[in-house]
Parts: C-alpha cells; structure tokens; sequence
C-alpha cells in the first residue's frame, strides 16, 4: 500500500494540500502573498478572474457542512471553475457505496480538483493516494486530523493584523483533543516561527504528549493568556458540551468561555479569532465576539481569498 | 551584444508621451518593469490620477502550462477606470499577450474611454494584433532570449539579456 | 513412507539440541535422531545441508476466517501459507461468524482441516456464548469436540461477575483462558496508541491503561480462581511489567505477543497506513522496545503471528474505518530470526518461542524433536533473504506492514505427521 506523504511530489511541488504538516515556510508564505493578491480581486465590482476556467472542481462532503463548502464554492466560482458539490454524507455512502469508488465515480467525470471533507482522520489522505494523478485534492477537514485552509486563513488574518509572525504569542483555547483546527494551526504556527504557542484546556479536552508539536500547555485562562498577541478560540460541539468530557457547558463558560474579564488578561491589543461556527455564551462572550477585538468577521473575507490561492497553485502545478 | 541604454530610451518614451498627456490620462503600469517605468513618467509628467499597477497572473493564457507565477502581486488601480483614458505602460512587447491580459483584467474594473499602450522596447515578434502608440526603440532580437529591464537600487535602469526559459 | 533427513544443523529448543544430527522418520513419527536404526531404507533423503532442522512451529494465533469470512480468506488459502511459514500447529480463535461457540462448528472446522492433510488445527472454543460475555458455552462439550482451550478475543468480558464464573468453570475441568486484556470501556472507538503519532493524526486511542486495568483485573481473578490464564498480545511495557510481577507471585499465567509487536512502533503508522491499524495497537517504542527485551527472564512466554487475513477492499478506508489486522503466519519464522538477530539471541532460545513454548501452553505434545513423537518439522534456510510482496505470501491476505522488506529465513520443507507437505 503506497504510503508516502502526498502531498508534495519529488521536486517538492504542492500536488495536495493535506495538512499543514510538514509543508516548508515558503510554501505556505507562498499561499498567504497569493491569496493577498485575491484579496483585491474580491474587493473589485467584477470579483471574478478566468484562471481556472474550464475546470470542474468537486466538493465532496462526505461530513454536512453548509459554511466550509460555501466558502470553497465562491472561492471556485470566483476563479471561473465549474462547481460541482456533492453531499454524498446522505447520498451514496448511505447505500454502502465504498469511499474509493464514489472517488473513481467522479474523477471518471473528468474532475480537475477534489475538496474533500470527511469524518474520519486520514480520509483525504487515502484519496489523495488513489486518485488519478491529474487530480488534486484539498483537504476542507478529516476528522480530528487536520484543516489546512483554515489554518491557513488563520495565518494569513495574524499576519495581516500582526505582520510578524516572530515575535508573536499565541493562545489555542478550548477542544483542542477533537480539533482538526487546532492541530494544523499548531503546526503552521511553528513552521512560521511563531516564538511561543499555548493551547489551554481542560484536561479532558486535551490529547496526551501535546506538548510534542511544540506547544506549552495550560489549564488556567488566566495564567495561559498572559502576554497573549493572538486568542485562537476553538469551537465546543454540542455533544462534548456535558457528560464524560465536560460536566455543563456553564461550567465550561465559567471557567474557559472567553469574557471581557479574561481578554483583559491578554495583551492590550490582542486579536480574537474563532473558525466559526461560534457557540455565543459557551466558548465565547457575545460583547467578545462583536467586540473592537474581535477579527472573527474578516477571518471569513480572507478564508475566500486564501482558498482561491490554494485552488490556483494547485490547479496550476 | 550592444543593447541600447535604458536610460536614453526611457528619455524619449517620456518625450512622446508628454505630448498627448492632459490631466485627465491616467497611467498603469504593468508588473515589474512596467511599473517602475509607470512611476517614473507619473511622476515626471506630473499626472494627476493616481498611479495604477496591474500584475497579469490571474489573465494569462498559459496558466495551463506553466501554473500561477509564483511571485503574484496584487493589482491596484486608484481611480475610476469607467470612461478613462489610459496609457497602459510595459517594459518589453513581444508576443501581445501580457497587453492581451492586462487589457481583458482592465475591464474587469470598467469600461475605459480608451486605452492605448506604450513600451520601453517593441521587439517584434507578435502574436496577437496589438500595436504600441508610444515606444522608446524598435529592435530585432533572436527568438531564443528573453530582454528583461533591470532597476538598480539608484532607480537606474539598464536592460539585461537572458536564455529563454519561459514562455512570456 | 521412510525419510532421512541428513546433514541439516538440529535445533531443539525442548532439549537444548543444536548440533549437526540426522533424523529418521517412519510411519509418521521421529523414529531416531543421530544414528541410523537397523534396516532403515529411506524413500526418500532431503539434504539439510547448511539448512536449520526444527519442530515445526506452533502459533498461537491464526484466522482461517472460516466459518464466515471466506470472502477474506479460505480454509485452502491459509492452510497453505500456514505450512509455507513452517508452521505445523495452529490455534484458530473463536471470532468467527458464527463465534465457535458450538460443538457442531468446532467439529466441521476439525473436519474441514484434516480432510486437507495439513497442518494441525486447534480451535480455541468460545469462552461466552456468541462471545457476547452473558453467558458460558458449553466449555466439556467443545472440548469432546476438539477444542482445547477457551478464550474470548475482544477484549476483557464487560461483566466481571460472567468472567470470574467463567474461570471457575474452566477450572473446574482444567481448561485454561485465553484473554487478551482489554478494558472496552477505556477503549471505545479507539484505533491507536495514545501517544505523539495519535495525538498528530488526530486518531482515536486505545490507551495503555485500557491494557493495564484489564490485567489487573485479570490477574486479580486468576488467583482467585486459580485458573490457568494464557493472556495474549500484550502491548505495553506496563502490561510486561504487571506480568513480571503477578509471574513473580507465582500465579499461573503465561503470555505472547505478535511478532508484528516486537519490530514496530506507532510510528510505522506514518502517514495513516491501514496495516498498521492493529489490535492491540502499536504503541510507543519504548513499549516495543520493553516487549523485544521480555523474553529473557521468560516474562514473555511466546510469539505468535496473529495472522488475521483481510480483504484488500476492507483495508482501502480511512484508518478508523478500515478493518483490523495483519496477516503473518509466513512471517512468523522470519520475524523472529530477525528479532533474534538484533538482539543477539542463540536461535535455540529464540525457537522456543515459537515451538516448545507455544506447545507448551496450547498444551499439546508438539513444538520438539524426540524419538518416538510426531514427526511435524520445518526445515529452512537462515541465510536466505526473500522480499515480502503480494506474490510471495500465499496467504489470500496480503495485508502486511511488513510488504516490500527483505527477511531472513526461507522455509525449504514442512514436514507434518512424517509427510513433506510443503517444499520450496
């Protein structure tokens, strides 16, 4: 079975983007410069450009997500693709049809680019594997794994308010354990050389030895967010809200929920951000979320930027 | 071989320009070279409409071949493009079509009164019907080297001679 | 049917033989080792020359994934990888579909296998019926019908009460238990080892205290019940630790490990590969490391191969959808000549562990060389190296962490019950 990363090919060009695991600075520096450029495209009257005219692109959702897709499917459409979305969470998968051929199905159908969202880590990895060489894959989510593009984003918001990244502290708060989000921003962070990195959380939101990716770990809001440039808040799904992994989301707001009373703890001019979509009053104060602070809005302007940068390079190598 | 100096041929492009610049022409220039050669003249003809700069990337017709450049750069354009008159300025013609794409890129901003194009160097070689209005000097080069403008970091320019390793 | 083995270098880990010894064989069994009996006129001589002669090998796990799974594998298609691997005694476990938890099943699988004259098949009998941990199987009836021991391979029983009551059966006829310890209620949808590689690919674990409590547990009960308790594929260097200690104390368990488990690490999983996705999961390398070391106060009884054959179609999904298992009876013998080179180990030692030993627990007069027994021998070639791919293994699994690498140990000549049924 192949099992090599495949995301970049022998000459190290970005033939997936899978994960932000492993990818050099200057690539994903290359992808922030790029979606820069898109960012005047979109603030133009006519907000869309020929590059990728006559390519079909396939948002394989295999996992309901109305925002992310939505997200990638103006970033195609703004480049000229032709769009195809396929919610395949109700349609083949339910009638027992195997990941692999609903993949071999599409790219019979002359498919240029695959944005694959899944429930299951390594998802997009297994497809990236046995598509057609021809084909590129984007990684919009697997599992508990990995989010590139919304790290991405991430990125590309902090260096947009911060311009640096090497003198940044930076703050990952909430599900860090089930979090696809946190992990690629993890990764991006430190490959961008950003200095200092927390993730805090209670314990049973944590993953064991996450202090090997390189990130300092904290328990208390108040310790953990001193001297804090940038809160990444995390999103708290429903069902891990009470039971064996928290006892009440109030309890969780209390104590991790981020409030005016706890963003005065970070930095004066520090930035929140948040991948949406936000639970208000349980990860995240409202007065927070609307807040001067708050960079929760714009994140979403550039999320379409910076996937039109991934879809064009990739489309192009 | 002898290529001419930049500096003199920029001299005269100005020259012919200056000619038919009112104050309602405005200028872009085309990434890189052609936008250093835009911001010269703006500022020596003392246009009033606020510089444009284009980078062609997204319009380019061999993004099949050889994928998005890797050093994109963000097109501005600071004034209304509806019903303008503008010099569209570029270091080097050769085949057309960067102009081709900076034209169809222009219109995705408006529908300019006009457009006309100026060139530091026509060297031939056209692909697509496109001519220049103004232009420094014509010359015939061979088809396997690329001319590319160079700024020191004086601002001098001075054109360069390379192998050809990519289409233009 | 008389064969003279000649000029081969003998190991018998049981007596601590290894010395260049001819063997005889009549009538299906060892009939002299050393010098030839009177009027022995051999059919046939293989010559063993610069070639390892040894009892053929006793593993103590094989799927033959019938009844039930024979879209994954046949009892023809594994039966022949089992001898290709030198092994010429199998314990089969009772997840089967359904569970071999009825005399009638037991029976037709004994039936199955002795009508292809191979090697010698063993099933292990359901401990709980429908291996469901509610209620016991009728162990003396399965074992009238062949089965000689009694497990339940999922994982610790989720009722404590129905497995204490089930040792006390067990014990009652002397049957011993097989478990392999894992609490389900620490485990969940577990994949893999909770460590860095889990915590990068975002996996759901199985962690080492899913091991740890259940064999707390486990050994708890077996003093209190004094059952023999065989504990199978331990995984941690916590579990061997516990073991070590309960060994100690002088409860009556032994234990084994896959071979898969002594040269790999959660690392192996890199960039989500569906073989690697075993049960027990690879864990840290320091637990790999802990396990390659067990063998030498005797913490770690066995290896076997836990040879699970999977359909190619099950192992393309993502790693938490994708099927459990390796298959490995014909890497058993090369896995652990080469564990045994690295550590350095005399091949006597390291061939009990997976001959004399095994027998031992399995509790079958096999897995020796004597005068007098069953002439089940593997006759192989340390020195040759062969390449593992989808066209050397027989096994109608080819699913293997372990494909594209060279191993040591070629088996030449499988011999069961004095024939040769396998020769390369």
């Amino acid at each position: 079975m192949i099992n090599k990363n495949p995301q970049l090919d022998e000459n190290g060009i970005l033939q997936h983007l899978l994960t932000t695991e492993g990818l050099p600075a200057s690539l994903l520096l290359r992808i922030l410069d790029t979606a820069e450029s898109f960012v005047g495209v979109t603030e133009r009257d006519v907000k869309k450009i020929p590059l990728l005219r006559g390519k079909s692109i396939f948002n394989l959702f295999f996992e309901p997500s109305t925002r992310t897709r939505t997200t990638f499917e103006i970033a195609a459409k703004r480049l000229s693709a032709d769009v195809i979305n396929l919610n395949i969470a109700v349609s083949a998968q339910s009638k027992g049809e195997r990941l692999l051929d609903t993949v071999n199905n599409l790219s019979a159908m002359n498919a240029d680019m695959f944005v694959v969202r899944h429930s299951q880590s390594g998802a997009a990895h297994l497809i990236a594997n046995h598509v057609r060489s021809d084909i590129h894959v984007i990684n919009a989510g697997d599992g508990s794994h990995a989010h590139p593009t919304q790290a991405l984003l991430d990125m590309f918001t902090i260096r947009h308010y911060k311009k640096d990244f090497r003198n940044l502290s930076v703050a990952i708060i909430g599900d860090i354990l089930h979090s696809r989000v946190a992990r690629s921003q993890i990764h991006a962070l430190s490959t961008l050389g950003v200095p200092e990195v927390r993730v805090i959380a209670p314990k049973t939101l944590l993953p064991k030895m996450v202090e090997r990716l390189g990130v300092h770990v904290y328990h208390d809001m108040a310790k953990g967010l001193k001297n804090i440039d940038v809160l990444m808040m995390l999103r708290l799904q429903n069902e891990r809200m009470q039971g064996a992994n928290l006892p009440s989301p109030e309890e969780y707001f209390k104590y991790y929920g981020l409030t005016p009373e706890k963003l005065s703890l970070a930095r004066r001019n520090a930035i929140v951000m948040h991948p949406g979509p936000m639970n208000r009053g349980v990860e995240i104060d409202s007065s927070v979320a609307d807040g001067k602070q708050s960079v929760i809005l714009p994140q979403v302007t550039f999320g379409i930027a910076v996937r039109m940068a991934v879809m064009s390079i990739l489309a192009g190598n | 071989m002898q290529l001419p100096d930049a500096e003199v041929l920029y001299k005269d492009l100005e020259k012919k320009i200056r000619v038919d610049c009112d104050k309602d022409t405005a200028l872009i220039g085309i990434h890189t070279g052609g936008a250093w050669l835009a911001e010269r003249l703006h500022h020596a003809l003392e246009i009033t409409q606020p510089l444009g700069t284009l980078d062609v990337s997204f319009y380019r017709d061999d993004f099949d071949k050889v994928g998005l450049h890797s050093e994109v750069k963000r097109s501005a354009i600071p004034f209304e493009v509806e019903g303008a008159r503008i010099i569209l300025v570029d270091d080097v013609l050769n085949t057309g079509r960067t102009v081709r794409a900076a034209i169809n890129e222009l219109f995705d901003y408006g529908r300019p009164a006009r457009i006309s194009l100026a060139a530091l160097v026509d060297r031939g070689g056209r692909e697509l019907p496109i001519a220049a209005k103004y232009t420094g000097i014509e010359l015939i080069l061979p088809a396997d080297k690329m001319l590319v403008l160079k700024r020191a970091n004086s601002g001098k320019l001075s054109l360069v001679l390379h192998e050809k390793n990519m289409p233009e | 049917m008389k064969i003279h083995i000649k000029n081969g270098r003998l190991i018998d880990a049981k007596h601590g033989i290894d010395a260049i010894q001819d063997i005889f064989i009549a009538k299906g069994k060892i009939v002299a080792i050393g010098t030839v009996p009177d009027d022995f006129q051999a059919s046939r001589i293989i010559d063993a020359d610069s070639l390892i002669v040894c009892a053929g090998l006793v593993d103590l796990s094989v799927r033959l994934r019938e009844p039930g799974f024979e879209y994954k594998a046949t009892l023809e298609s594994e039966m022949d990888a089992v001898v290709a691997g030198g092994v010429t005694s199998i314990a089969c476990p009772p997840d089967t579909d359904p569970p071999l938890d009825e005399p009638g099943l037991v029976e037709m699988l004994k039936y199955r296998a002795k009508n292809l004259n191979l090697a010698h098949v063993y099933p292990i009998g359901a401990l709980t019926q429908g291996l469901k941990g509610e209620r016991l199987t009728e162990m003396a009836e399965l074992n009238d019908a062949g089965c000689v021991v009694f497990g339940q391979p999922d994982g610790l029983l989720t009722n404590l009460r129905v497995l204490i009551q089930a040792m006390r059966y067990a014990s009652t006829f002397g049957f011993s238990v097989w478990l392999r310890p894992q609490e389900i209620s620490l485990t969940s949808d577990g994949v893999a080892h909770d460590g860095e590689v889990a915590t990068r690919l975002g996996l759901p674990v199985v962690p080492v205290c899913a091991e740890t409590v259940a064999l707390s547990n486990i050994i708890l009960l077996a003093k209190e019940t004094g059952v023999r308790v065989h504990l199978c594929r331990i995984s941690s260097a916590e579990g061997v630790a516990m073991i070590r200690a309960a060994k100690k104390q002088g409860i009556a368990i032994t234990c084994d490990v896959s071979v898969n488990h002594l040269h790999l690490s959660d690392m192996d999983i890199g960039f989500f590969d569906s073989n690697c996705h075993l049960m027990p999961p690879l864990r840290g390398s320091s637990d790999r490391d802990a396990l390659r070391n067990s063998f030498q106060d005797g913490t770690i009884d066995a290896i076997c191969s836990d040879h699970t054959p999977v359909d190619e179609d099950a192992k393309l999904l993502p790693f938490g959808q994708s099927e459990v298992g390796a298959t490995g009876v014909e890497l058993l013998l090369p896995l652990t000549l080469k564990w045994g080179m690295e550590m350095r180990l005399p091949l006597l030692k390291v061939l009990a562990k997976v001959t004399s030993r095994p027998a031992e627990i399995l509790g079958i007069d096999a897995g020796h060389l004597s005068v007098g027994s069953v002439a089940d021998i593997c006759i192989f070639d340390p020195e040759c190296y062969w390449k593992v791919t989808p066209s050397t293994i027989l096994s109608q699994g080819k699913n293997t962490p372990f494909l594209g690498m060279e191993l040591p140990g070629k088996v030449k000549y499988t011999l069961v019950n004095g024939h040769v049924i396998y020769e390369h």
